[in-house]
């Protein structure tokens, strides 16, 4: 119960965020999916990981791509525009291919009758001791992805030189 | 003196290279003095080795000269050597004499041509190119000779080679000449291989030892090696160049196509006798063609109205008969008919090129007439060449030949001497047409200059003998000289005497007398001016163009030849690799639809990639 | 504590439903939001397969993957920007300057 009510509502609310017209629109249904999610991963034992889904995820990323979008301020005539862009036989082809897809890599997953095996919660001291001993690499990898996105961004966000 | 037989063939190749090197910038006396002089003086040496030969002639009257080691090889090995034995003294002498007569005839008849060098080098190489054929000890420097000389026949043939038609006639000599040839390389490499020489003493003795009389393998042999004979000596059915070989010179004629080169397949023949006697299948063979090509040459030559097709056709015939006689096994009585004809076709082409060049070159008999006046010298020549080629009796040597090999057809079977009556009768009929054409009767052209004596001297040097030598070989009424055959016994063997009932020999008399005077009657009707003013109807044309031949062979070999020669102009295999290219292209066409910057087709095609990968990991 | 496959299945579907967004929609902000939702589910996965073997390595990597879409989106929204700057169109099509493309 704990996992098929926060699934449905992200699988629900995902759905929405893609085919709306309005971005701003889009991105609050987004917002709702990763809330979902973030009670999904709370609900499998993995709390740390909630806690940065919301806070990280839903917090800074999703803020951020809302901060850009109304910088954008898209007029009526966009909304027009998109409102066309997204007619109905657009998605035929889409729709078909994605089902492919799903439907190869379903029956790949679920065709081996393994018997069920219930997990373990995995608490934050467990993920913090992983990471600052065996995986600290993978710190100092991130914090150079980091630095080389905030440098690009800066860069390439300059105004051009007048 | 026998020793110098080296020298031989070595002059007149000599006096070849000469003339090609640097007969351009020489006079043309010069050149005429090289060309005849190289020719002569082969003569004169070919004259003492023979009066050598009577005197002295060598243990087992067979002279080997070896010249030079050509292949060694473990299992073959050849040499270039000559080799003189009576047969081939006899041919050596008959070129180089009669070769010498027709040099010095061509300097004055073709005297002011474009190109006088040019031909007097190809005649002196062709009469190398036919000594070294005939004095060949080894089959393959036989072979040699034989492609020389039919190389030089068709650059003699198409000597006036701006006109197209004689390029042609040149052409499809070679060609026909060279089909039989690789029949006859094929009888030279099976010898090749079953007795690892080629050498014709040893190829005879092995081919006696080995193969019994009537195998299959003697029969093989001997017949791959007679259709390269037939092809060169215009016998049917290979016989369809030798009518259009007339587009050359007319000392040409006279000297290829008349004395030497025509007669190298009787000369294989008689030089391998001991092969073709091991094979009885194959004589039949030849006697039979043969008979077809004397029918086939008299009938055409009775309709030609150009003087020189009409020796062509005579020529067909009068092989035919040699042929004829070595189908009976008669070597002898071939060997001596080659050397009549030799003679007196040589007078009768030379004294044809005489008239003609007196008329401005017209070769029509029917534009000629009331020549016996004008041109007496061509006139007296022509008679008596006329008279051997029907074989009149007595006066001439075409009569001994002929009643020679008659009676060795007679002793053989009495059909083949009965069509060698009726080409008698034949021949008589249409030479003497030509004759009573060409000197009798109205005046048609008028006539222009006069024979210098290198004209008059070889027409009367070879009347002269065609008179003579017949006296060599009579028969027996006449007293029964037999110096001929005993000059070549030992060479080919002596035939069995045979009694002749009286009826044969006056029957051979009476043939070409029949036909001389049916001719001079019809002659005297008008009936040959008539008939050669008229249409032709189907039969005369027929004979015309020697009975459909090269019809025939235009459609069995020339047609289809050129209709896939057009087929595969296109290149059907270049095309095929064009499909490969225009697959190419097509698929460039097609992918390029990938490429077209569309960044949601390129995320698409991405995860089809992926998903097409993944299938085959988890299903495959 | 559930069967790992389940939440593996609501992960499928999710990264189904991120695709299906990115192949369907033109507009470049989209297309961006599309990816981040495929990103997030790939992270559900982790986070799942982490459950099932109890390792923190799970979690481990859902910080890496984080980590590479913040990133990511960053730059790939400056990127955005200076396209529009440039083509006055968020139309991700419209930036092709291919010769003759079909």
């Amino acid at each position: 119960m704990m996992f098929w009510a926060p699934a449905a509502i992200a699988l629900i609310t995902t759905a929405l965020a893609i085919t709306r017209a309005n971005p701003v629109h889009a991105l609050l249904w987004f917002v709702l999916s990763l809330l979902a999610m973030a009670v999904i991963f709370f609900g499998l034992g993995a709390a740390f990981a909630a806690a940065l889904e919301v806070i990280v995820y839903a917090g800074a990323i999703v803020v951020l791509f809302l901060f850009v979008v109304m910088m954008l301020s898209l007029d009526r005539a966009a909304a027009l525009r998109e409102k066309m862009f997204i007619a109905r036989p657009v998605w035929t082809v889409p729709v078909m291919f994605v089902a492919v897809l799903g439907g190869a890599i379903g029956m790949a997953m679920f065709r081996e009758n393994l018997p069920v095996m219930a997990g373990r919660a995995v608490p934050p001291y467990d993920v913090a001791l992983k990471l600052f001993t065996g995986d600290l690499p993978l710190v100092e990898l991130a914090s150079f992805l980091l630095l080389a996105g905030l440098v690009a961004a800066f860069h390439l966000g300059r105004e051009a030189e007048k | 003196m026998i020793a110098y037989l080296w020298l031989v063939p070595a002059l007149p190749l000599l006096g070849a290279i000469m003339l090609g090197l640097c007969g351009g910038a020489l006079p043309a006396r010069i050149n005429g003095a090289i060309g005849a002089g190289s020719v002569g003086l082969a003569a004169v040496v070919a004259l003492c080795i023979g009066a050598a030969w009577l005197a002295h002639p060598p243990p087992q009257q067979l002279f080997t000269q070896v010249l030079w080691s050509w292949i060694n090889l473990p299992g073959f090995s050849a040499s270039i050597a000559l080799a003189l034995d009576p047969v081939s003294l006899l041919m050596m002498l008959i070129i180089s004499v009669i070769g010498f007569f027709i040099h010095l005839f061509s300097t004055e008849y073709m005297q002011g041509e474009e190109g006088y060098s040019r031909y007097f080098a190809y005649l002196n190489l062709f009469v190398a190119c036919m000594l070294l054929l005939v004095l060949a000890s080894d089959l393959l420097v036989m072979f040699a000779g034989w492609e020389g000389v039919g190389v030089c026949s068709y650059l003699l043939v198409g000597f006036w080679f701006a006109e197209p038609a004689n390029g042609g006639a040149a052409q499809k000599s070679f060609i026909v000449t060279r089909i039989a040839d690789i029949a006859m390389l094929a009888g030279l490499l099976l010898l090749a291989v079953q007795f690892g020489t080629l050498d014709i003493h040893t190829v005879l003795a092995g081919a006696v030892a080995a193969w019994p009389a009537g195998t299959a393998m003697p029969a093989l042999a001997a017949s791959l090696l007679l259709i390269g004979g037939l092809g060169k000596s215009a016998q049917a059915p290979l016989q369809t160049w030798l009518p259009d070989a007339m587009a050359g010179p007319t000392p040409v004629s006279a000297l290829i196509h008349a004395a030497t080169m025509v007669t190298a397949g009787v000369y294989l023949v008689v030089r391998l006798h001991a092969l073709f006697a091991l094979a009885p299948g194959v004589l039949a063979a030849i006697g039979i063609g043969a008979a077809l090509t004397v029918l086939l040459a008299a009938f055409a030559g009775l309709v030609q109205s150009d003087i020189k097709r009409v020796l062509a056709y005579s020529t067909m015939g009068q092989i035919g008969y040699m042929f004829l006689a070595l189908g009976a096994g008669a070597w002898g009585a071939a060997m001596f008919h080659l050397l009549t004809h030799a003679v007196f076709k040589a007078l009768l082409f030379l004294s044809a090129g005489a008239i003609s060049m007196r008329l401005h070159h017209e070769q029509n008999i029917f534009a000629m007439g009331g020549l016996w006046r004008k041109l007496p010298a061509a006139f007296a020549a022509f008679a008596v060449g006329a008279a051997c080629l029907a074989a009149l009796p007595l006066v001439d040597c075409g009569f001994f030949s002929k009643e020679y090999l008659l009676a060795a057809l007679w002793a053989r079977g009495p059909w083949l001497w009965a069509i060698g009556i009726a080409g008698a009768f034949l021949t008589g009929l249409y030479i003497f047409r030509a004759f009573f054409t060409v000197f009798f009767g109205g005046a048609q052209t008028d006539v222009a200059g006069s024979y210098g004596p290198r004209i008059i001297v070889p027409l009367a040097a070879l009347g002269a003998a065609a008179l003579v030598i017949g006296w060599l070989q009579a028969p027996e009424f006449l007293g029964g000289a037999a110096a001929f055959s005993a000059f070549l016994a030992p060479a080919i063997g002596v035939a069995p005497a045979t009694h002749l009932p009286v009826l044969v020999p006056l029957t051979g008399m009476a043939a070409p007398l029949a036909g001389m005077a049916l001719a001079y009657t019809l002659h005297a009707n008008g009936f040959w001016r008539r008939q050669g003013a008229a249409t032709p109807g189907a039969v005369r044309r027929l004979c015309q163009t020697g009975f459909g031949f090269d019809a025939a062979y235009r459609f069995l070999f020339v047609t289809p030849f050129l209709v896939t020669v057009r087929a595969l102009r296109q290149d059907p295999v270049d095309q095929a690799f064009g499909v490969l290219e225009r697959l190419a292209v097509a698929l460039h066409k097609n992918l390029r639809h990938a490429q077209n910057g569309k960044l949601r087709r390129y995320a698409g095609w991405m995860m089809a990639g992926s998903l097409a990968t993944f299938l085959l990991l988890v299903f495959a | 504590m559930t069967d790992w496959r389940d939440p593996a299945g609501l992960a499928l579907a999710l990264f189904l439903l991120g695709l299906l967004g990115l192949l369907a929609r033109k507009n470049l902000v989209f297309v961006l939001m599309s990816v981040e939702i495929m990103l997030n589910a790939a992270g559900l996965l982790f986070i799942a397969a982490g459950m099932r073997w109890g390792t923190p390595d799970g979690q481990v990597m859902f910080i890496a993957v984080l980590n590479l879409a913040g990133a990511e989106l960053a730059v790939g929204l400056v990127l955005l920007l200076r396209l529009r700057g440039r083509l006055t169109t968020l139309d991700g099509d419209a930036a092709n300057l291919l010769r003759d493309a079909p």
